[in-house]
């Protein structure tokens, strides 16, 4: 079984923002591979990107407020025989230089790591235009591009470790606000792959990012209802992990996603083809529903758009109300 | 790994490349054919004389490196590749078919010697700039030079000036840019269109030691190159005045064949001019 903290479900269980674990991560891979550079457009400190810089300032570039030119000069470095990391926040890469990333590296097959920091409504006061919500739908429809969205720091830097070797373009989104830890340094990560943190036989919660955590203690908010709830963790939105979501759903016969992102077009939309391909089953998509973010304090913002715990246990309850289980039959 | 040619001989490869750009696009039935050909000096030169490169060995470690950022003018690209070793002059015909490694637009993992995908503008310049950064700050190889092309017309691209500011900042001195001044784009002139001058003043405020040539002179393009691998505190760009659509007389100067290519009894026509100014064209000459 995936090694939980044992204080996940405590209320002071321990936070630290997922880009810390980045940082860290992108440290460690540069001590251990020297063609690993790093490219940032004027927010290395807030990104994390910063332990990077201290420790290797001959193979960091600043590349100033320049999103287009950050990504083509990190596929030009690619094509040069380096491993290029660029960060920024993820409304500004990808959101406003997706063109470039499609040609220039994703067309181009250059192994160019696109971070995208302070993703999701949980940026806070910054607003809407900060907030990235479009961004999972935006990258998993490329070809040749993996997608990766850790569930906390501590996994956030074995991602990272993971995506300097792995030779494939990627992105990988990463939030702001400090975010519970719900994993160990024994759990297990491995690109494309899906994980049961706690069982259950009703319902399937999937979940990406940050919203993993929600799901775990919306599960026990559940138990409390009499509701076994299945959380699986689905730290790599692409490739997707298949066979460890379609076992679930098979014994569970429900399906719920969740991200920190629009539910439409994103993560839910992945499992939504994947199960009215090989398993049809009835899901509930959480996330942002069609509507953009606002200024407010991160926790209120999660509450205000049901993607705090308990407003996902309550969701959770009335689909299994209205749902029966759903088992192949046809 | 470079093959001296006299000016001569090299005038008369880029001839030969103007009727392989005709060819092409005649049998693409689709394709732009005023940059390809009024590059084909330029290119010609590049790929004959001025790049230290190795057609067996397209991935050699020590070579030159050469980005198109106006993808649309490939085919002059591919035609100089076929001339030069790269692959055989009967895959040109290929050009824009199912199957082919000569996409429409250059696709680097579709044809070894290509270094990079383009065709969207404005982007070339950066991935170029990137190349030449690693080059100068990561590897420490003073030695190998970094060439791209650009159009005018792709100059009005914010991406194109991220990059110009880049490398005048990092001082990218094994970075040489060409950009392909025909005046055209695809809706008409490019001072009606969006005004580039004063271009020169533009590159120059960005920290670029800037030359203005003939860039239908292969001699003024070899030795402007030569100048710009000398200056060694900048990053160069060689603006290079072109005639569109330059060895074609009904083609030249109209902006109307940035986008389209010619018909059968078209390529007749201009290959016969081809053939019939095969030999007389001299280095300088404007017609």
């Amino acid at each position: 079984m995936y090694p939980l903290n044992p204080d996940v479900y405590n209320d002071n269980v321990k936070k630290e923002p997922i880009r810390a674990g980045f940082g860290r991560g992108l440290k460690a891979a540069g001590e251990a591979n020297d063609k690993i550079v790093a490219l940032c457009a004027d927010l290395t400190d807030s990104t994390k990107m910063s332990l990077f810089r201290d420790a290797f300032p001959n193979r960091f570039v600043q590349v100033g407020i320049a999103e287009q030119n950050l990504v083509t000069l990190a596929s030009g470095m690619a094509r040069a025989g380096k491993i290029p990391f660029t960060s920024s926040y993820a409304a500004f890469s990808p959101g406003r230089n997706w063109e470039q990333i499609r040609t220039t590296i994703a067309i181009n097959q250059q192994p160019v790591k696109i971070i995208g920091s302070h993703a999701g409504v949980s940026v806070g006061p910054d607003g809407a235009t900060h907030q990235m919500l479009e961004d999972i739908a935006l990258m998993r429809v490329l070809p040749n591009m993996v997608v990766i969205a850790p569930g906390d720091s501590i996994e956030a830097e074995k991602a990272t470790k993971a995506i300097a070797e792995n030779g494939k373009s990627t992105y990988m989104r990463v939030a702001r606000e400090g975010t519970p830890i719900f994993s160990t340094e024994e759990s297990p990560f491995e690109i494309g792959k899906a994980y049961v943190l706690r069982e259950g036989r009703d319902v399937t919660l999937l979940g990406t990012g940050t919203m993993t955590y929600q799901l775990l203690v919306a599960a026990s908010e559940l138990e409390e209802l009499g509701i076994q709830a299945e959380v699986v963790h689905v730290p790599t939105i692409k490739p997707l992990d298949a066979e460890t979501i379609l076992t679930s759903v098979k014994k569970t016969g429900r399906v719920v996603s969740a991200e920190e992102a629009q539910a439409a077009g994103g993560f839910g939309g992945a499992i939504a083809e994947l199960l009215t391909q090989y398993l049809p089953t009835p899901l509930l998509r959480i996330g942002m529903k069609d509507r953009f973010g606002e200024s407010g304090e991160p926790e209120q913002l999660m509450a205000f758009f049901g993607l705090d715990s308990h407003s996902v246990a309550l969701d959770v309850k009335d689909f299994t109300d209205a749902m029966p289980q759903y088992h192949q039959g046809f | 790994m470079t093959v001296k040619l006299t000016i001569t001989q090299l005038e008369h490869k880029a001839n030969e490349v103007r009727k392989d750009i005709i060819s092409m696009l005649e049998a693409a039935g689709s394709g732009h054919s005023a940059g390809p050909l009024d590059l084909a000096d330029a290119v010609t030169a590049l790929y004959f004389n001025i790049m230290n490169i190795d057609p067996a060995r397209p991935d050699w470690p020590e070579r030159d490196v050469f980005f198109l950022s106006n993808g649309h003018t490939v085919p002059v690209q591919y035609a100089v590749m076929a001339e030069r070793g790269y692959f055989p002059k009967e895959e040109l015909l290929t050009l824009r078919k199912l199957g082919s490694r000569l996409q429409g637009h250059p696709e680097r993992t579709k044809l070894p010697g290509l270094e990079n995908t383009s065709g969207p503008l404005g982007s070339g310049l950066s991935q170029a700039a990137g190349y030449a950064y690693s080059l100068q700050y990561f590897e420490d190889a003073r030695h190998r030079f970094v060439y791209v092309i650009t159009g005018d017309g792709e100059l009005d691209e914010g991406n194109i000036w991220e990059a110009a500011m880049f490398a005048g900042k990092y001082k990218l001195s094994q970075l040489i840019a060409f950009v392909d001044r025909n005046n055209i784009q695809i809706d008409g002139s490019t001072e009606n269109v969006m005004p580039l001058e004063d271009l020169r003043g533009k590159w120059e405020s960005f920290g670029w030691h800037v030359q203005e040539i003939d860039g239908n002179n292969i001699e003024s393009v070899i030795e402007a190159a030569s100048m710009a691998r000398a200056i060694t505190n900048r990053p160069s760009v060689i603006i290079m005045h072109t005639v569109p659509g330059r060895g074609v007389d009904f083609m030249e100067y109209d902006y109307k064949w940035h986008g389209v290519p010619p018909n059968s009894e078209q390529a007749k026509e201009a290959l016969t001019k081809l053939r019939t100014l095969d030999g007389k064209i001299t280095s300088g000459d404007i017609e």
